[in-house]
């Protein structure tokens, strides 16, 4: 259950970039969820307005982008999603990849007044 | 008049049934009788792309610099809880005496049991009580460092709280995460769990002595663990009989 603490730490990051924007207020909260960043969905949606409360993101609106995991083939060079558990490239199945999306779990917009 | 909103034009026409949002012609409407409901608010969209976790990696970043000018290498232990990770680092505390420094930050949700066990085979212990949170975090590494090292430390060991997902998400500022995985654990683990062992640059399989009570196969377990991390390095070791021991002690004097 550490999305309760990733929850928090989230309003923390928010707290500090209003204030350098002059905001008083969130409106929505626009989040990039990586498939294999780790994070799920359903308990991140619980702890949020439960961190939320008292704060400026308080009754804000949660909106979870989630970003499927890419991989990219060093052998042929494609770029294609991956299919969990599997570890390879979709293409030609080497397993020479590495991750170019579904890592990451981001802020990625606000709506501030 | 209008009985709705009270124009002019309701003295010339005769008064009809609409809806709120209707056709105007040539009429306008004044607010005196009642209140459209305005939004007062001026919002604004911010597009950003910033790590919910930018705080932590700040801290990790801090103490992987202080780590690296100091010259210590530093290993974050993850496993299940019960994988063996204390036995594993009492063990290798002991076959590293006399070789190399080290130091060791260990993480429990409560009490420092596991403290009192390593303080036996090391100095420089420092026990984190995590209490609600499942995990150490990068800014309570960074506190313990002074404390716990000086200036002959070369090794640093994280033993993290038993937990194979939320440690993963959070960078302590290590040159290496090693995922330990108990043969008791049953071989698809890594399946199950696979960002840890997608992440980590070696795995430990621990308690190898047990295989021959145990339903478990080597082979599946590694095509487990080489699906989730192709090309992964395993160690294979019993902490207890000492079996597999000295390839992962030459491993760490390597490292240093």
């Amino acid at each position: 259950m550490h999305e309760l603490s990733l929850a928090d730490s989230m309003v923390h990051e928010i707290e500090e970039i209003i204030k350098k924007e002059n905001a008083r207020k969130v409106f929505s909260v626009t989040v990039e969820m990586g498939k294999f960043s780790g994070v799920e969905r359903e308990p991140f949606e619980f702890a949020f307005p439960i961190v939320t409360e008292g704060t400026p993101l308080e009754d804000s609106n949660l909106e979870i982008e989630e970003v499927q995991g890419v991989v990219r083939c060093s052998d042929c060079r494609s770029d294609t999603i991956l299919d969990i558990p599997f570890i390879k490239c979709g293409k030609c199945n080497s397993r020479n990849v590495s991750f170019v999306k579904g890592r990451d779990f981001l802020i990625k917009s606000l709506e501030i007044e | 008049m209008c009985l709705d909103c009270g124009c002019q034009e309701g003295n010339k026409k005769k008064y009809f049934e609409h809806q709120h949002d209707h056709p105007h012609g040539s009429h306008t409407h004044t607010h005196d009788k009642h209140t459209h409901e305005h939004s007062n608010k001026q919002t604004r969209i911010l597009n950003i792309e910033h790590s919910v976790l930018a705080k932590n990696d700040t801290f990790a970043q801090k103490n992987r610099q202080w780590l690296r000018s100091k010259g210590i290498v530093t290993v974050n232990l993850i496993s299940s809880p019960g994988s063996g990770k204390t036995t594993l680092l009492e063990k290798t505390l002991e076959k590293l005496n006399g070789k190399l420094e080290c130091s060791v930050i260990v993480g429990d949700q409560s009490t420092d049991n596991d403290a009192k066990r390593l303080l036996d085979k090391c100095q420089n212990v420092f026990q984190i009580e995590t209490h609600s949170s499942c995990h150490i975090n990068a800014e309570q590494v960074g506190n313990a460092l002074d404390a716990i090292t000086n200036d002959k430390t070369q090794l640093l060991f994280i033993e993290n709280v038993g937990n194979l997902i939320c440690p993963a998400a959070f960078d302590l500022g290590e040159d290496f995460k090693i995922a330990i995985l108990s043969t008791t654990e049953g071989e698809d683990k890594p399946v199950k769990y696979p960002v840890i062992f997608s992440d980590a640059q070696i795995v430990i399989l621990t308690k190898t002595d047990l295989i021959p009570h145990l339903d478990w196969s080597f082979k599946k377990c590694q095509q487990s663990i080489q699906q989730i991390n192709p090309g992964i390095f395993t160690f294979e070791l019993s902490a207890k009989t000492g079996e597999g021991m000295d390839a992962w002690i030459n491993y760490l004097e390597k490292l240093v």
